[in-house]
């Protein structure tokens, strides 16, 4: 009999495979950048039912908000509306088919075959981060009244990633915020106007 | 640093800066470079004048040392600590010796800017002038043999520049080249000397040297298997060769009176006054390490050079080479006293002699000047303006040159009242001395490794410098008449002959002025009582072992009352021997050797009976002259042809210069010639023969290389190329197609791996 | 291994299908942005695989945070990715990139 928690996992898979389906073989371009915004969505949802909070709403901040419209904006700016370019040309499908229906075939015997050991069946209990829920359910008068509000319902995964991201991982939030910069200077520099004219390129 | 080297060394520095500022703006200044040099030669004369002041006349006891590290190369492994150091060494003598080189230069310069008006390098003259001035200084100033060397070579270069300051001509081109090859050959031995004394003491320093030698000779101190001793002796005469060939003593005299061809005052001041005295100056500074043996073989060549050249000079007809040789024989005059021990009255004569040879040259360049002016856009042009033939009765033309140059001819003849009678009459002494004790010295033969025949041939050295004065006093005074008096041989040209400008004379008659007797001492007849020998120049004393020393029959004798007779206080050798670097060391106070003092004693009793006979050979000479050239002008000229083998042998300056062309200059060709010819026939027959050998080696080597190395390469070319062109197929470019081969590789892998490597047997 | 209850290989599986539709996408688009988002679909995937990990095997949260990291790299890519493209676009008139090859020579 399957859970809510199945049954949602289900529906998040299939809007998954399915837009990702359309963004592999839609003709539009511009219908494979919508189709992929529903994959987004419904890997966020994924997220949501792994847990992890925190992440789902980057996912959709940065994915949906960020870079989609980024990549809609580049749909945009380099297909004229009329040409025929707006129709997603595709090559080689066969043997593209056949190597990624070979590479699947051997990832899912990977998986399948693999021993994976995995001991934590209950969701949404026995997680660190939603331990203190089920503390709280099982005892629910015991300690101060700032433990209790510590204790009260969950805080999500928020906390506890501010709290890595400033401890443990410091060196890498510090790395991927200078990256980050030099990315996005970068992309300025690139995307600027040549001041030198195009007809140069010509003669090359 | 003292105040008074700083001062002598602004003093070297002048000239130099003057040169510095001529040599690189010559086609700025051209005629007006003397503007410039004058003044730095004027100033560095005024300093020199002021540190002899101060030296002579507050600090006479004096010596003053300044050393500096000039180059550190370290500590060499078996050999310790190896520097070159440079420094300055003032003493009374160096005092003297700078006014002498800054102020007869100073003159020469004025002298020069009249004389040199028209020459097309007037400004490169005056530049070579005061590098010449410079470096003469420094052979003065410097205190160890390394920096003398270096000046030392520097004053002959700039001999030779000057020497061919007119190289259009062959006489000057081939003067300079002479002067220059004999001089190298000298210094080249000089340097060895040196180099013999510094691998020993590992020191240039004259005064270091000095004091290890007196510290007794160390055993090692050996060349060719010699006892240190005779080494000692060797080495001083290597040294000595550099001032034979500077100094132009026999046999490398041949050079200077070649040399007349430079400017005439030139010849003033560098091969009369300053450069040739270099040679002496740095004979006395040696002369503490003369042995007994060197100092008899110097006394011989300088009195044997003294004579040739006198011999010479008598027959010359040209103005200036009787100059030249006269030149030569006092030099020899010079050594042959220092040799003989007599060093305060050889560096006296030195300084005389600059004085009055520099006067004679001046106004013998003055002549010269009046004659060619005269010559000027005439028939006569084609007359040698230095034959004295062509020359009489100048006197009236030209009196003040003519008196000065009296002046000097009776300085250098030897008469009283002139400076030339103390110095030579000093000589003359000192020489007799050493003669009458060499005769009889106690002479034991088996200390001595060379023997030499000491009593024969020392006793002749006083006897030569009488016949030198004789023959010195009839060949001046021979030049005065031929020259100044007499009736005009050559009419027309003699009447237009002008006494020459004052920028010229003046020159000329403040250094006859410097010819009297009243500036080097009060009584003109008593050099002893002079102010330069009794107060100023003192006979060094000798460092070298006893046992090398002359050893005379009568030294106990004499040696207490020469104690007596001396003031100055003597330290005993035993109080503090080892001198220091500081300024005052005791190796100035060194007492001197014992037979040194007998020699001063002898002298003094020798003099007074020396000094009459020098006047009486002088007379003699002079009267002579007279004789043969004023009284009965024609007489001479037969005398000539009735001597003639003897007159020619002495008119080609006893065909030295023919010996050397047959027995040093054609074997030399010979050889040359013979080398060439191996050069040409052998040498080059093998380079050809090699050459040749290996065109054909690089035949086979190069079919080698072309079919077979190339071929090589060329087919791992080809291979590569062919591996390259199928791989190529692969790189299209494409990164989805990079991406579908990696794939499938992972795919490929996995499957490898897991139905290959991990499958169960 | 049955549907009901959906586990760990659920999720995993889930990511690799979402990883070989993105590689089938960057393998046959040629349009340069399309294959960008093929990326975007791969890089989802991983980021799958890497949240289930943290919640089926884990003890603390540092699949989560590396999730984070590849998305903040992802964004950096895309930005660095589409001004190559524009700028590409601006020079060749085009965004295929098959035509893009000018470096291979």
């Amino acid at each position: 009999m399957p859970t809510l928690f199945d049954i949602f996992f289900y529906l998040f898979a299939a809007t998954i495979v399915v837009s990702a389906v359309l963004v592999c073989f839609s003709h539009n371009i511009v219908h494979a950048a919508f189709s992929l915004l529903f994959t987004f969505m419904a890997v966020a949802g994924v997220y949501v039912l792994l847990g992890a909070d925190f992440l789902a709403v980057s996912q959709i901040l940065i994915y949906v908000g960020g870079i989609l419209v980024l990549l809609v904006f580049g749909v945009m700016l380099t297909n004229r509306v009329t040409n025929i370019d707006i129709r997603a040309a595709v090559r080689a499908r066969i043997p593209a088919f056949v190597l990624c229906s070979g590479l699947l075939t051997v990832l899912i015997l990977l998986l399948t075959t693999g021993h994976w050991i995995s001991y934590k069946d209950q969701p949404w209990t026995n997680t660190p981060w939603n331990k203190n829920a089920v503390e709280q359910a099982l005892a629910p008068d015991q300690g101060t009244e700032q433990e209790k509000h510590d204790k009260s319902g969950s805080h999500g995964t928020a906390p506890e990633i501010g709290k890595l991201m400033l401890t443990d991982y410091l060196l890498p939030f510090e790395l991927v915020s200078v990256v980050l910069l030099v990315a996005l200077l970068g992309a300025a520099s690139i995307a600027r106007q040549d001041p030198v004219p195009a007809k140069q390129e010509g003669g090359a | 640093m003292n105040d008074l080297i700083l001062i002598s060394l602004v003093a070297l520095g002048l000239p130099l800066v003057a040169f510095v500022l001529v040599i690189f703006n010559q086609k700025a200044l051209a005629d007006r470079a003397h503007l410039i040099s004058t003044p730095a030669i004027a100033f560095s004369l005024v300093l020199s004048l002021y540190v002899a002041w101060m030296k002579l006349k507050g600090l006479p006891l004096t010596t003053f040392e300044w050393s500096m590290d000039w180059i550190q190369f370290g500590t060499l492994p078996g050999y310790g600590p190896l520097k070159i150091t440079v420094g300055v060494l003032l003493d009374n003598i160096t005092a003297i010796l700078m006014v002498v080189v800054t102020s007869v230069s100073f003159l020469v310069h004025i002298f020069s800017s009249e004389y040199m008006k028209l020459d097309s390098r007037y400004a490169r003259y005056f530049a070579y002038l005061g590098l010449f001035t410079a470096a003469m200084m420094g052979v003065i100033l410097v205190n160890n043999f390394f920096g003398l060397y270096m000046c030392w070579e520097l004053v002959g270069f700039t001999s030779y520049l000057l020497i061919g300051h007119w190289y259009e001509q062959t006489g000057p081109q081939l003067a300079s080249k002479k002067a220059f090859i004999t001089n190298r050959i000298g210094d080249a031995v000089m340097w060895m000397g040196i180099l013999l004394l510094f691998t020993e003491f590992h020191t240039f320093n004259y005064r270091e040297i000095f004091a290890l030698i007196y510290q007794g000779l160390p055993i090692t101190f050996s060349i060719f298997g010699l006892s240190p001793e005779t080494t000692l002796t060797v080495a001083g005469l290597l040294l000595f060769s550099g001032a034979i060939a500077k100094s132009a003593q026999f046999p490398l005299h041949v050079w200077l009176p070649d040399a007349m061809e430079g400017p005439t005052p030139v010849s003033a001041l560098i091969h009369a006054a300053t450069m040739v005295a270099a040679g002496v100056y740095f004979t006395a500074r040696i002369f503490p390490l003369l042995t007994g043996d060197a100092m008899l073989i110097v006394s011989c060549i300088g009195g044997f050079t003294a004579l040739l050249a006198a011999t010479i000079a008598i027959t010359q007809t040209d103005i200036k080479r009787v100059l030249a040789y006269s030149t030569v024989s006092q030099l020899g005059l010079m050594i042959m006293s220092i040799g003989a021990g007599a060093v305060a009255a050889g560096l006296f004569h030195l300084v005389t002699h600059a004085a009055f040879k520099a006067c004679l040259f001046l106004g013998a360049g003055s002549v010269i000047h009046a004659i060619h002016r005269a010559q000027h856009g005439t028939a006569d042009s084609e007359l040698d303006a230095q034959d004295m033939r062509n020359m009489g009765g100048l006197l009236k033309k030209m009196p003040i040159t003519g008196w000065s140059f009296i002046v000097a001819t009776l300085a250098i003849s030897g008469l009283p009242l002139l400076a030339g009678f103390m110095s030579k009459d000093e000589i003359l002494a000192g020489v007799t001395a050493y003669g009458k004790l060499q005769s009889t010295m106690q002479h034991s033969v088996e200390s001595q490794p060379f023997y030499i025949d000491h009593n024969a041939i020392a006793i002749l050295l006083p006897f030569v410098g009488g016949i030198v004065t004789i023959l010195t006093a009839f060949y001046m005074w021979r030049q005065v008449f031929l020259v100044f008096f007499g009736v005009p041989r050559e009419v027309s040209l003699f009447e237009r002959i002008r006494e020459s400008s004052r920028v010229m004379t003046v020159p000329i008659v403040v250094l006859a002025a410097l010819c009297l007797w009243i500036w080097y001492g009060p009584n003109p007849l008593a050099p002893e009582s002079g102010w330069f020998l009794k107060k100023w120049v003192r006979t060094s004393a000798q460092v070298i072992p006893p046992q090398t020393a002359p050893t005379y029959a009568i030294v106990p004798q004499v040696l207490a009352t020469d104690d007596a007779t001396h003031e100055e206080p003597e330290v005993s050798p035993a109080s503090s021997p080892i001198p220091s670097s500081q300024t005052t060391s005791t190796l100035d106070r060194l007492p001197q050797m014992p037979h040194q003092l007998a020699l001063e004693a002898e002298r003094h009793t020798v003099a007074p009976i020396v000094g009459e006979v020098a006047i009486g050979s002088a007379l003699f000479g002079l009267l002579l002259a007279w004789l043969l050239y004023m009284l009965r002008p024609g007489v001479a000229s037969t005398i000539g042809r009735k001597l003639g083998p003897l007159y020619r042998f002495s008119l080609r300056g006893w065909y030295i210069d023919e010996i050397y062309e047959i027995a040093v200059v054609a074997p030399f060709l010979f050889v040359a010639r013979g080398l060439a010819w191996v050069d040409d026939r052998v040498v080059d027959g093998l380079v050809n023969a090699t050459a040749r050998t290996t065109v054909l080696l690089s035949r086979v080597v190069g079919w080698f290389d072309r079919y077979i190395v190339d071929g090589i390469v060329t087919l791992v070319g080809a291979t590569v190329q062919f591996l390259g062109l199928m791989t190529r197929s692969l790189q299209t470019g494409r990164i989805q197609t990079y991406l579908a081969w990696v794939v499938a590789s992972v795919v490929t892998l996995f499957v490898v791996i897991h139905y290959v490597v991990l499958a169960k047997p | 291994m049955s549907l009901f209850p959906v586990g760990l290989y659920h999720f995993l599986i889930l990511a690799a299908v979402l990883f070989v539709l993105g590689l089938f996408t960057m393998l046959t688009r040629k349009n340069a942005i399309a294959v960008l988002m093929g990326i975007e679909l791969i890089l989802n995937a991983a980021n799958i695989n890497f949240v289930a990990f943290t919640r089926y095997g884990g003890v603390n949260l540092g699949g989560q945070m590396t999730a984070i990291f590849v998305i903040v790299m992802a964004a950096c890519e895309a930005a660095v990715a589409l001004a190559i493209v524009l700028n590409l676009y601006r020079r060749s008139q085009t965004v295929s990139v098959v035509d893009a090859n000018k470096l291979r020579d």
